[in-house]
């Protein structure tokens, strides 16, 4: 074939610079049937790259469950997508921006966020709303963290914050909800993980499948520079070491204003009918968009590089089919009427190009001036590359004794003193501070912002009429600690917190997202984890009716060698039948009952088990320094039952308030509904008066465990006997703890002594200000 | 009776202003797209908030030069209803509709969180179905409120009682803790010498359901609607 006669001559060197194995460099030359040209070995190398392939997660992703009655589509499209009712669909995606985020923060995350946002409204739908979730290296020196290391850390999240705000904030959507956490595994390694919601008329749902022969296709958007080349082969799929600084130039440069106006014209476009198949520029740019959308539609395409857009001169054809610029899409539109997609983008001030044509004969040709650049059969570079089943190896047993465990205190001993200090650590403390740099409440649909519910909530309009009757929660979660400890639990944990969240928020839980964060695969230890992983997600998601309809892996999270926890992050979403039905977390009135659902009830057991337990707990890593023992057990039945009766109490409007018990346990639990109800009423103090119920446990662990499966809520005495009512139906263990009570007072009790005795506005100093404190001290 | 909503190519709450007139309030509302220099006979034009142009150069900066704004300015100075929300309040400044600039959050960040605004005047077509001395609660989420001019702008808004809108506690108090910007005088609001255009920071459109934590906004679009009832039974 013919060449550029410029081009450097790939040898098998070369191949190995680019990270293909001597067996993929063979499958190349096998599949080509000759020695493939530097940009046919570029393409090769990003379209089986870790990052676009799969290759080593894809023979244990097959495990998960991913129907459902309401999932429309699963994962293998930009989205997955659920039906929430009234001919409307849900579509939404997490995804990972981990390397981007550690080597430029404020790009990494930005680019993080607008490619999520890309794969909503690729597919059709009007993006409502983002989370994210994210892992940062410590904030605070002390306890092995120097200070250079936790200044550092602080300057990465106020990066990656400001990047999340600067992007969502311009092109105008709500950033709801997410997490925050800190642990030292993330200072060299901090996950950025974004996901995105949007919603669209089933019938206007856009898939990426390009279909029919001679069909133009066009390239919209921003013109093609040479940023982020090898972005998803070189950074998102090795590990760092210390020249990754040197990797900066791979980093994307985000530009949200630029894909506010795609997201418009695309809606706008794909309204005229005459837009056959459209997929956006993520990873792998010009490369993937292709050849995906011609492996999915069965067909070939071939493209002219000469047409399209520019930024600079001199590229070659390597790096235009490399680049991985911002905010560009490309859409198959219905031949004989491309003139009206054209004049969609013309009229938003785009670049919109005819750059070539759906073939067929399955070839993914790209032409060059005339000349023939690279041509590779696109359905085998899709679908046909690498599989590994890599070697698995459980790490030899952590051997503990009770002397690595927490060791209980004294009842009533400084309990108060220790709470305070767990309020205010980073982890518990309020992220008010980052949050409040996010629009929390653009397009008017924000029924529960950050920390308001235990999920986010987002009300659905009709398209047309703007009629409201439904709402959509959406909840991420993911301990990397009870990873580490346990996967398999660990990852149970993640599926039943994220459900439990949305549960609490009144919604019934229906599907799922998933963004798992990894050391390298090639390292037996780590595919360990990653297996248990898999099947903790399946056995939960399989019982709690989540199905995962998409998501995405992020290996080679580790940096000279050292991996991060294994961090699984569920995002679940849930719906609630009537948005005015929306459950938070802040107590409403004095003298309201305080009631706690533990639906998993403990039976008694020997201090040592609890120890064991408990030294999994924030408490026991915050006050003790202590990171050992096994998470909580899981009871996937209970946390159902739980959920059920979530749900069934919300649509019964009985209970004024519902907050889970989770990091921190149940003295956190309470201590944040008191704090909710302060910041919503400007006037109104409300305090909490408690007895814990009698359990042969010790104090610490009765405030602060972190048992799965429960609950506390609120209800007017006059709705006790039909909270319990409805408790009892659904199999749920419910007991009057105690009093909301005017004024500031917050006491717990615990077998006839006052363990925590304090004031809310005391508590709520450590919990509110902790953050801004430590951030804006430096 | 009609609104229009001026839409900018990165106006973001274009959708949330047209939902509150349309559906919250009922009343007949249309988009305007930025090029166009018809103003479709609309009775009042609101310039939503968001980044038109990107806030590139400065916020509102390249907005003033959309062909729209010939039509706007020109509607503004024969005595048409102009609010300007946020982005759309930068806007006019630009545009030299309203006097006074912007600067950069005294906290050097953008900020989103429900704040007091307190009614000042109340003889205007924007709040003339309030109280004076009413506050109002309502959001903001802006990187550029801080509210500036020289002395003597200054001295001439509060002569004229130009300020309609001060960041306010709960309580009703002047003090920093009210003012989330460090905006000049706690301006959150102005109007021009004729009181016929009008600039805020806060967002009224996303304040006008309880379901949305606060419906305090409605008094401001409620006041336009009772001004163009009124001004239309003056013709009649």
């Amino acid at each position: 074939m013919a060449t550029a006669s410029t081009e450097i001559r790939v040898t098998p060197e070369i191949a190995a610079e680019h990270g293909l194995t001597a067996e993929e460099y063979a499958r190349v030359k096998q599949i080509l049937g000759r020695e493939p040209n530097i940009t046919e070995l570029g393409i090769f190398s990003v379209m089986w790259s870790e990052h676009c392939s799969y290759k080593s997660s894809k023979v244990h992703l097959k495990r998960l469950p991913t129907r459902g009655k309401l999932v429309v589509q699963g994962p293998g499209e930009n989205a997955g997508v659920v039906d929430i009712g009234d001919g409307l669909v849900a579509a939404f995606k997490i995804e990972s921006h981990n390397h981007p985020s550690y080597v430029e923060p404020f790009q990494g995350a930005t680019t993080g966020v607008g490619g999520i946002l890309r794969d909503i409204f690729t597919m059709g739908a009007r993006p409502v709303a983002v989370l994210d979730s994210l892992r940062f290296g410590p904030i605070v020196a002390g306890k092995g963290v120097s200070e250079e290391e936790a200044a550092k850390n602080r300057r990465i999240l106020d990066g990656v914050i400001r990047g999340i705000a600067n992007y969502g904030n311009c092109f105008g959507v709500p950033t709801v909800g997410g997490e925050v956490g800190f642990e030292p595994c993330y200072s060299q390694n901090p996950l950025v993980n974004a996901l995105a919601l949007g919603i669209a008329r089933k019938e206007d749902l856009f898939f990426a499948k390009a279909r029919g022969t001679g069909n133009p296709v066009i390239y919209v958007g921003a013109k093609t520079g040479r940023d982020g080349i090898h972005g998803a082969s070189l950074l998102a799929s090795a590990e760092f070491t210390e020249e990754s600084k040197q990797k900066r130039p791979n980093v994307q440069v985000g530009d949200p204003f630029m894909e506010k106006l795609l997201l418009e014209a695309c809606l706008e476009a794909m309204q005229t009918g005459a837009v056959v198949a459209i997929q956006d520029m993520g990873a792998a740019g010009l490369t993937c968009s292709t050849t995906e959308m011609a492996s999915r539609g069965g067909t070939g395409i071939e493209i002219d590089l000469a047409k399209v857009p520019q930024r600079e001169s001199g590229m070659t054809p390597y790096e235009i089919m490399l680049s991985e610029s911002q905010e560009r899409m490309l859409l198959v539109a219905e031949k004989g009427r491309e003139r009206e997609v054209l004049d969609v983008f013309k009229k938003w001030g785009l670049d919109a190009v005819v750059v070539g044509e759906v073939t067929d004969g399955g070839l993914l040709r790209v032409k060059d001036r005339g000349k023939l650049a690279a041509e590779i059969p696109a359905h085998p570079l899709a679908e046909e590359g690498p599989v590994y089943r890599r070697p698995i190896e459980q790490p030899p047993l952590r051997k503990e004794t009770p002397a690595d465990w927490f060791s209980f205190s004294a009842a009533g001993a400084g309990l108060t003193a220790n709470f305070v200090k767990l309020l205010g650590s980073p982890a518990i403390a309020s992220k008010r501070w980052i949050t409040e740099q996010y629009d929390t409440s653009v397009r008017t649909n924000t029924l529960a912002g950050p920390g308001a519910s235990d999920a986010a909530v987002i009300r659905i309009k009709d398209p047309e009429t703007g009629i409201v009757k439904r709402a959509l929660a959406l909840s991420t979660d993911g301990n990397g600690r009870w990873c580490l400890l346990n996967p398999r639990l660990g990852a149970m944990h993640a599926v039943a917190e994220a459900a439990r969240n949305v549960a609490a928020s009144g919604a019934r839980p229906m599907a799922a997202t998933n963004c798992l964060n990894f050391g390298s695969p090639e390292k037996p230890e780590v595919m360990w984890q990653f297996s248990e992983v898999i099947d903790g997600l399946t056995v939960a998601c399989n019982e709690l009716g989540t199905p995962i309809t998409g998501g995405n892996v992020s290996f080679y999270n580790e940096t000279l060698g050292k991996s991060i926890y294994p961090t699984p992050v569920i995002g679940v979403l849930g719906i609630l039948e009537d948005a005015s039905r929306v459950l938070k977390i802040a107590f409403r009135r004095e003298g309201d009952l305080i009631i706690l659902f533990d639906a998993s009830r403990s039976t008694d057991r020997a201090t040592a088990t609890l120890a064991q337990e408990f030294s999994s707990s924030e408490y026991s890593k915050t006050l003790a320094g202590i990171v050992a023992g096994e998470p909580p057990a899981v009871v996937l039945a209970a946390e159902k039952r739980l959920q059920e009766c979530l749900v069934s109490l919300a649509a019964s409007g009985a209970v004024r308030s519902a907050h889970d018990v989770s990091d921190g346990g149940i003295a956190v639990a309470l201590a944040e509904c008191c704090f909710a109800a302060s910041s919503q009423h400007a006037t109104l103090q409300l305090g909490a008066q408690v007895n814990l119920p009698e359990e042969s446990c010790p104090a610490e662990y009765a405030l602060f465990g972190e048992r799965g499966a429960r609950a506390v809520v609120s209800a007017a005495p006059t709705s006790l006997a039909r909270v319990l009512e409805i408790a009892r139906q659904c199999g749920v263990a419910a007991h009057q703890i105690g009093q909301v009570i005017r004024g500031d007072a917050f006491r717990i009790e615990y077998k006839g002594h006052a363990v925590i005795e304090t004031s809310v506005a005391q508590l709520n100093d450590a919990w509110a200000n902790s953050l801004e404190r430590i951030l804006k001290a430096h | 009776m009609k609104f229009g909503v001026v839409v900018f190519p990165g106006s973001n709450c274009d959708h949330d202003a047209f939902y509150a007139i349309g559906n919250i309030l009922k009343k007949p509302v249309k988009f305007i797209w930025h090029q166009s220099q018809d103003l479709a006979n609309c009775d009042a034009l609101i310039l939503p908030g968001g980044f038109a142009y990107g806030d590139y150069l400065r916020t509102g900066a390249i907005a003033r030069f959309s062909p729209v704004m010939k039509s706007v300015s020109k509607f503004a100075k024969s005595g048409g209803m102009v609010l300007g929300v946020c982005n759309g309040f930068q806007i006019l400044l630009e545009a030299g509709l309203l006097p006074g600039a912007m600067m950069r959050n005294s906290g050097l960040r953008f900020i989103c969180r429900h704040v007091y605004i307190r009614v000042e005047q109340t003889d205007t077509p924007f709040t003339n179905a309030a109280t004076k001395g009413q506050i109002l609660k309502m959001p903001i989420a802006h990187s550029d409120g801080n509210y500036t001019s020289d002395e003597a702008t200054l001295a001439d808004l509060e002569k004229n009682r130009q300020v309609i809108f001060r960041y306010t506690t709960p309580a009703g108090t002047d003090d920093a803790a009210g003012n989330p910007n460090g905006s000049t005088a706690n301006i959150a609001g102005i109007c021009n010498r004729e009181r016929n255009v009008a600039g805020l920071m806060p967002h009224p459109e996303r304040a006008v359901e309880s379901a949305l934590d606060s419906a305090d906004g409605l008094v401001i679009f409620r006041s336009m609607v009772e001004a163009l009832v009124g001004a239309a039974k003056a013709t009649a």
